[in-house]
């Protein structure tokens, strides 16, 4: 491929400006787009279920792969389900859709995950928090705690601890609320939940008796956002 | 899996010889009539040899030293490498050439670190290996004991997965499962973190057959509506492209994506991973696209109106900024992994599944092949306007692109190059034809200074007997890993490597003159030591050149003489890789020369 006779500095052909080049162009998704329109596609937020085995390091696996991806997460919940060996992780993600989409594809890879799916807008959705108030007006706080269907887990001269379960807005107003009074600690436990009536949480998802882990591939979805671990 | 024989056993006593076999080590205990293991340490040795494995790489060490003892009766060869990142890197060339899982092994702690760079290599390269390494006793574990680290947390996330195996009743299964589960699917590494309790602790239990967990199951079909509708979008291109990536060579599709680009006329281009999956001397061959591929196959991406790409990843040193990457096209991908549809490069029309049964489905579904002469011909006529070239007048200095191309000329096609990291890695890439897979054995994704001396080692005892292995290494690369020589010399394994000297860490001189102005900051290495000097010291066969004439006879004595030999090649320092695309730029802008960039 030695070419002796060329004795000019570089390659042949033309620069690259002379080149004649296309005018098409992809947004950072690489989705390929209308230059006039718009190229980037809004974060949403979305609650993904992760059925996996309850194995040492599933967890610090699956929070490792979020660091590591710079996928954006607002809260992840974990606890073992009926089935023995089986945990549900709950997470929500705010992210755009390619990156909900790659959430989950990159989350059904690793090994201890047996499902993953995102839950509908619909499902029943809770969390948890505890709030350590001022003591100084026991009424009111009964009260606010009351509104909340709230309960008193600790009321001394000083301080009151309720708690208060519920959807994300529910909880955010009781936290509103109590601010009054002067939140001294608080801790939430970010949301769970469960998609509604006889939908399973995630796809193809056995009820609790079945211990053996639900591998049949026939019920997974086919096309390229396929959450069942396949790969 | 590779059709080629297993390479023989090695008999470690046999220091004259060791790549020839004795009857009597081949016919040494095996699985299959060994008594039941007594201990963990051999349950691990068992599950390597029924899982299929041959020949490992490591060293030894506290920790890991019970799977060593039962070693002692195992038929399994076990090269002894001079540092573990060299064992990591042998073990991921011998997988490569094989298509088997290499095996890689140390001791806990900084044998377990040292393995670290080898085993990220693998992963972004989505080579299978299994990593074995010793752990301090599970007692002792997270008291900070002598030797310890926290392996497992360590390479979390650069293994497909790992393990830590606390238990020597499971302890084979356990590697067997690591061992299957690294070559299932997208392989990739993995790990198995010994306890030492584990290895000496007594078991009489036989491990099952290696076999992938339960939970990870791979889609091999793929959906027909998908295999349909890239069918589709293919037969009504006007400018198909195909672009094969490594998956084709992982998944040995290489026949049927040949098969697929010869019927339907459609010009190929691949990834560097997939250096030799389609022969780069055929007519509807453009080599390799990206940063330093070739300007044809760059323009071709640049125009094509349907990027039929194949078991890639879409690494940014191939695409550059995805925002001007193939902008006309719509893209078909074909992968195995579901999680590389749309992670990179938004996926048109997604085929998930095996590379060769994709292709061959697709083919099947296909009524009639794009009218691709229009295109054909625009594709051949960049070939014309874009050659690969150098200069070579005589007063100048050895071209390093001349060296290459001389070491093509005098081997043989099946001759597996390893290389190095840097500006030798691109002309080894750019000036040798390669024609077969499994031949172009390099770091890609990670890019890892200091790979080819050790994946020569395991590419050559993973190739055939009659098969050559040339490494061509830059002076800075083989300092990082050239103490493997020793092993090379002690194993008496015939590899030649060539180190294009350029007194300078040179990938990182060119872009220093062409991004920070000329200014050099320790990029100067011209305290480089006589490499034939220290080759011979070392006990290989040692060679200087510094012109052109001499080239010829070096190869040929290199080539010929029985063991590891090393060429110093100096030469011209100042001699750039062109083509280039600016990191992130635009494909079709790629610079012939430094003031195009
Ligand atoms: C382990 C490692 N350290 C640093 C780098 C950054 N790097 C990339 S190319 C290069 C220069 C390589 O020099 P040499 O091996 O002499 O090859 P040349 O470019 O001169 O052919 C360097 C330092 C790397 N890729 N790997």
């Amino acid at each position: 491929m030695s070419d002796d006779s060329s004795a000019s500095a570089g390659m042949p052909g033309p620069a690259p400006d002379e080149r004649p080049h296309p005018d098409g162009r992809r947004n950072a998704q690489g989705i390929r787009i209308d230059p006039e329109a718009e190229a980037e596609p809004d974060s949403r937020t979305a609650v993904v279920s992760a059925l996996v085995e309850h194995e040492p390091g599933v967890l610090s696996r699956v929070s490792g792969l979020f660091s590591r991806r710079q996928f954006n997460i607002e809260s992840l919940t974990v606890g073992p389900t009926t089935v023995e060996g089986h945990a549900r992780i709950t997470l929500v993600v705010e992210e755009t859709d390619p990156g909900i989409d790659q959430v989950e594809k990159q989350l059904a890879k690793l090994k201890p995950v047996i499902q993953v799916g995102e839950i509908d807008d619909d499902a029943v959705q809770a969390e948890l928090v505890l709030l350590k108030v001022r003591g100084d007006e026991p009424d009111k706080v009964h009260a606010i705690t009351q509104m909340y269907d709230g309960q008193t887990l600790d009321a001394g001269p000083r301080t009151i601890t309720v708690q208060i379960t519920g959807d994300q807005d529910k909880i955010d107003d009781a936290v509103d609320a109590f601010a009054q009074f002067g939140i001294i600690e608080i801790a939430r436990t970010g949301q769970t939940a469960l998609a509604r009536g006889d939908t399973p949480t995630t796809p193809g998802e056995e009820p609790g008796h079945d211990k053996s882990p639900a591998t049949s591939s026939d019920e997974a979805t086919d096309d390229q956002t396929s959450t069942t671990h396949e790969q | 899996m590779s059709e080629r024989a297993p390479p023989e056993v090695t008999d470690p006593d046999d220091a004259d010889s060791p790549e020839a076999p004795t009857a009597e080590s081949a016919e040494e205990t095996t699985a299959a009539d060994r008594t039941t293991p007594e201990t963990g340490a051999e349950s691990v040795v068992t599950a390597l040899e029924q899982a299929g494995a041959k020949t490992l790489f490591g060293v030894q060490g506290g920790a890991i030293m019970p799977v060593y003892d039962a070693l002692y009766d195992s038929a399994l060869s076990h090269v002894t490498m001079a540092h573990e990142q060299g064992a990591a890197h042998a073990a991921d060339a011998y997988g490569v050439v094989s298509g088997e899982t290499g095996v890689c092994l140390a001791t806990s702690g900084p044998g377990a670190t040292n393995l670290v760079t080898g085993i990220a290599d693998a992963d972004m390269d989505s080579d299978a290996m299994l990593a074995l390494t010793g752990q301090v006793p599970s007692a002792m574990v997270g008291s900070d004991a002598f030797q310890e680290t926290d392996t497992t947390g360590v390479t979390a996330p650069i293994t497909k997965h790992n393990y830590f195996a606390g238990d020597a009743e499971t302890v084979g299964d356990t590697v067997g499962e690591a061992f299957a589960l690294a070559a299932a699917g997208r392989p990739g590494p993995t790990l198995v973190d010994l306890p030492k309790d584990t290895t000496l602790d007594e078991t009489d239990r036989e491990p099952g057959p290696a076999e992938t967990p339960e939970t990870y199951s791979v889609r091999e079909e793929p959906n027909s509506e998908q295999v349909e509708s890239a069918a589709r979008a293919i037969e009504r291109a006007e400018k198909p492209l195909l672009l094969f990536g490594g998956g084709v060579v992982k998944g040995e599709a290489c026949e049927e994506a040949r098969n697929f680009a010869t019927e339907h006329g459609i010009p190929v281009t691949t990834t560097m991973p997939a250096i030799g999956s389609f022969p780069e001397d055929h007519d509807l061959c453009l080599s390799w696209a990206g940063m330093h591929g070739t300007g044809y196959a760059n323009m071709a991406i640049t125009h094509t109106d349907c990027l039929i790409a194949i078991g890639t990843r879409f690494d940014d040193r191939l695409t550059g900024g995805v925002d001007t990457f193939a902008p006309e096209a719509e893209v078909v991908h074909v992968d195995i992994d579901p999680a590389e549809i749309s992670k990179n490069v938004h996926a048109d029309y997604p085929v998930v599944g095996d590379a060769g049964t994709a292709i061959e489905q697709v083919d099947a579904e296909m009524s009639r092949s794009p009218d691709t002469r229009e295109w054909a011909q625009q594709c051949e006529s960049w070939q014309e306007e874009y050659p690969l070239t150098y200069e070579t007048p005589d007063d100048e200095p050895l071209k390093p692109q001349f060296v290459v191309e001389a070491f093509d000329e005098a081997t043989e096609d099946d001759t597996i190059v390893t290389t190095g990291v840097g500006q030798h890695q691109m002309w080894a890439a750019q000036f040798w034809t390669y024609t077969e897979p499994r031949t172009w054995v390099s770091s890609h994704g990670l890019g890892t200074m200091g790979y080819g001396v050790p994946a020569a080692i395991g590419a050559r005892l993973a190739a055939d007997d009659d098969q050559q292995v040339v490494c061509f290494d830059g002076d800075g690369s083989f300092l990082m890993t050239m103490q493997e020589l020793s092993v090379a010399v002690r194993e008496n394994l015939d590899i030649t490597v060539a180190v294009l000297n350029n007194e300078y860490i040179g990938m990182v001189r060119q872009w220093q003159d062409a991004f920070f102005e000329g200014r050099q900051m320790a990029a100067d290495y011209q305290w480089c030591p006589e490499f034939d000097k220290l080759a011979e010291a070392f006990g290989a066969l040692g060679i200087s050149v510094d012109d052109y004439d001499e080239v010829a006879d070096a190869v040929e004595e290199a080539l010929n003489y029985d063991g590891p030999a090393v060429i110093d090649f100096h030469i011209d320092p100042t001699e750039n890789v062109y083509p280039m695309v600016a990191s992130g730029g635009a494909n079709g802008k790629f610079a012939l020369s430094e003031d195009q960039l």
